[in-house]
């Protein structure tokens, strides 16, 4: 089992960030002609790399064990990066990854409950994963669990009316162990998120709801992992906006809206390849 | 609960909602995991005793029902044995998709519990009736549906639920001075339907207010020389196969619902015996697919042909009697 880690180590998050991003390109590029939801997987890989790396108090051997904290992907569509850092966990085999969007994969292009691969709940459509955290949160709360409820969230489900519902339900009911980051990469399918409902009042609408909110750079792992503790503990239901761009990693797809859902070749497949080595590694 | 006659008139004076409130009390004293939710209608629920015996067991969400079934399925994940209520409509239809995904799709346990179903409010207007429930949550994996003919029929349907596989939507049946159906205790399953009268001729399924109906109605053919078999079939889904063979060589089989003609019982008994070779001819009687306007139950039934006298009238027509 592992407790969470009181020191930061950053090298460590850095390296399991590195291996999800190998892994959730692959993953898109056996998708094939499926495609996958590239852009807000990328957003979303340094999120999920600081929780699983260095956050969540999880046990290796038994995804199921009653005190782990829970993850629900609220946005269903980010399943590049879960299912990555779940593999890179341990908790899906890294041999299953290709069957991705396969047929009889268990790995579908929106999660589907498995709690034996660390999948807790089937999602997908936009704006109903906070009401899941409620639920969660409060039962753990009944039986006295020291567990907390992360929900990832995308700045675009924030236009779904049930997220507010929600967002009002969290401070009532007290909930200091549920924690919702939201990935906010400023993009929707339709386009900016600016354009179509504005999300720039985000840090005000969410504590005028009664919880706490910060904001931290989604791609800065130390600020992300030093935001996540403070959040932790603040006694209150709290918020992450995560600032991170769309696509992040690759040239082609950084801030391109083009990749919300793409099909990735393998010429981009072997270029992304390079790129993530290069900025990993350096030349 | 203590079964027996005087309880059953009690429950049938009362009517169904405080019948489901005594119900959810009862199963709270044995159920230690038993969890309810509300969207702001605890006392329409004939909730507000179990609201004060059990306060840390009772949740009112607000009117925000889409939330509730989100809340309702974190709890079921963590085992918590949860029951949802809110009038018909709202508990099927506006956390319709909430539902789908996390009742059928998911496979997560819930107790749905839709209140005052059918046209008994009428006079409130149709956002307050419900006769399309049946219809969209029959299309749905994973999820029973059943409608209670009367008070004990709503607590052994409840203490069914509670303990069944799969999420279970109880369509409440709406009003006080309920008919009373079942006299003393019975058996009663899930996806089992029960045969109240015997007949040979003809086979009359209702649910529901109607069963009562369909009684009467097959006390008024008997007179006519017609034998009629009167048959609760409380579970709409899964549909009871078995039963439906065993009357499929009738001359007819009428279905009675107060629901809308599409999509309901008569659809769903209709569906099965298409399949087979040799069937016999089929009488749906429910909601014509139409927006009743403003009566009481009694007028609003009269409006959609859900009498007896009517049912009554074109079975013997049908049959050319």
């Amino acid at each position: 089992m592992s407790a969470e880690k009181n020191e930061m180590d950053i090298d460590f998050i850095r390296e399991f960030a590195f291996h999800m991003r190998k892994h959730a390109l692959a993953m898109a590029f056996s998708a094939g002609s499926h495609a996958s939801h590239f852009g807000a997987g990328f957003s979303l890989i340094d999120i999920l790399a600081v929780l699983y790396a260095h956050v969540l108090r999880l046990d290796k051997g038994n995804p199921t064990w009653p005190e782990r904290d829970r993850v629900i992907l609220s946005k269903g569509h980010g399943v590049l990066a879960y299912y990555a850092a779940l593999a890179e966990y341990g908790y899906i085999p890294k041999e299953d990854l290709p069957g991705f969007e396969q047929d009889g994969s268990y790995l579908f292009g929106h999660p589907v409950r498995s709690p034996k691969h660390g999948i807790e709940f089937t999602n997908g459509s936009l704006g109903m994963g906070l009401s899941l955290g409620i639920g969660t949160a409060l039962a753990l709360k009944k039986r006295g669990s020291g567990s907390r409820v992360f929900v990832i969230m995308g700045d675009g489900e924030m236009d779904e009316g049930s997220v507010w519902e929600a967002f009002m339900a969290g401070s009532q009911f007290h909930l200091d162990n549920l924690i919702a980051v939201i990935d906010r990469n400023r993009m929707q399918l339709g386009g900016d998120t600016e354009g179509i409902i504005s999300q720039d009042l985000l840090a005000e609408r969410i504590p005028s709801f009664g919880w706490d909110c910060y904001e931290a750079q989604g791609h800065d792992l130390e600020d992300l992992t030093h935001t996540v503790q403070l959040a932790l503990k603040c006694g209150r239901p709290s918020a992450i906006i995560a600032h991170t761009v769309k696509g992040r990693g690759f040239s082609f797809s950084e801030g391109n809206n083009a990749w919300h859902h793409a099909v990735l070749t393998q010429k981009q497949y072997e270029s992304a390849l390079e790129e993530l080595e290069v900025s990993y590694h350096g030349n | 609960m203590e079964i027996n006659a005087k309880s059953i008139k009690r429950w049938s004076v009362i009517g169904a909602r405080p019948t489901f409130g005594q119900a959810v009390l009862d199963l709270a004293s044995r159920e230690d995991r038993l969890m309810v939710l509300t969207a702001d209608v605890s006392t329409s629920a004939g909730l507000d005793r179990f609201r004060k015996q059990y306060p840390d067991r009772f949740l009112d969400v607000g009117i925000a029902e889409q939330n509730m079934m989100g809340i309702a399925t974190g709890l079921a994940t963590e085992g918590l044995c949860v029951i949802t209520t809110t009038f018909a409509p709202f508990q099927s239809m506006r956390c319709l998709e909430q539902i789908r995904v996390y009742q059928g799709y998911m496979d997560m346990p819930v107790v749905m519990v839709g209140l005052a179903s059918g046209i008994y409010h009428s006079y409130l207007g149709n956002t307050h009736c419900c006769f399309e429930d049946v219809g969209v949550f029959r299309s749905i994996p994973n999820i029973a549906i059943v409608t209670p003919a009367d008070c004990l029929e709503i607590i052994k349907a409840l203490e069914a639920a509670v303990k069944y596989e799969h999420a279970v939507y109880i369509r409440l049946p709406e009003g006080a001075g309920m008919p009373v159906i079942y006299k003393e205790d019975y058996d009663f399953r899930i996806g089992k339907a029960n045969v109240l009268r015997k007949g040979t001729d003809i086979a009359i399924l209702a649910n529901g207010r109607m069963v009562n109906t369909a009684l009467e109605v097959a006390a008024g053919l008997s007179i006519n020389n017609i034998s009629a078999e009167v048959t609760d079939f409380h579970t709409v889904k899964p549909v009871d196969e078995g039963y439906l063979d065993s009357i499929d060589r009738r001359s007819l089989i009428v279905t009675i619902e107060e629901h809308n003609v599409h999509g309901g019982l008569g659809s769903a008994v209709s569906e099965y015996m298409m399949q087979k070779e040799n069937r016999p001819r089929l009488m749906t009687f429910g909601i014509h697919d139409f927006f009743p306007h403003a009566g009481d139950y009694a007028s609003s039934l009269e409006q959609c042909g859900l009498t007896t006298e009517k049912i009554e009238k074109s079975i013997l027509k049908g049959l050319g009697a």
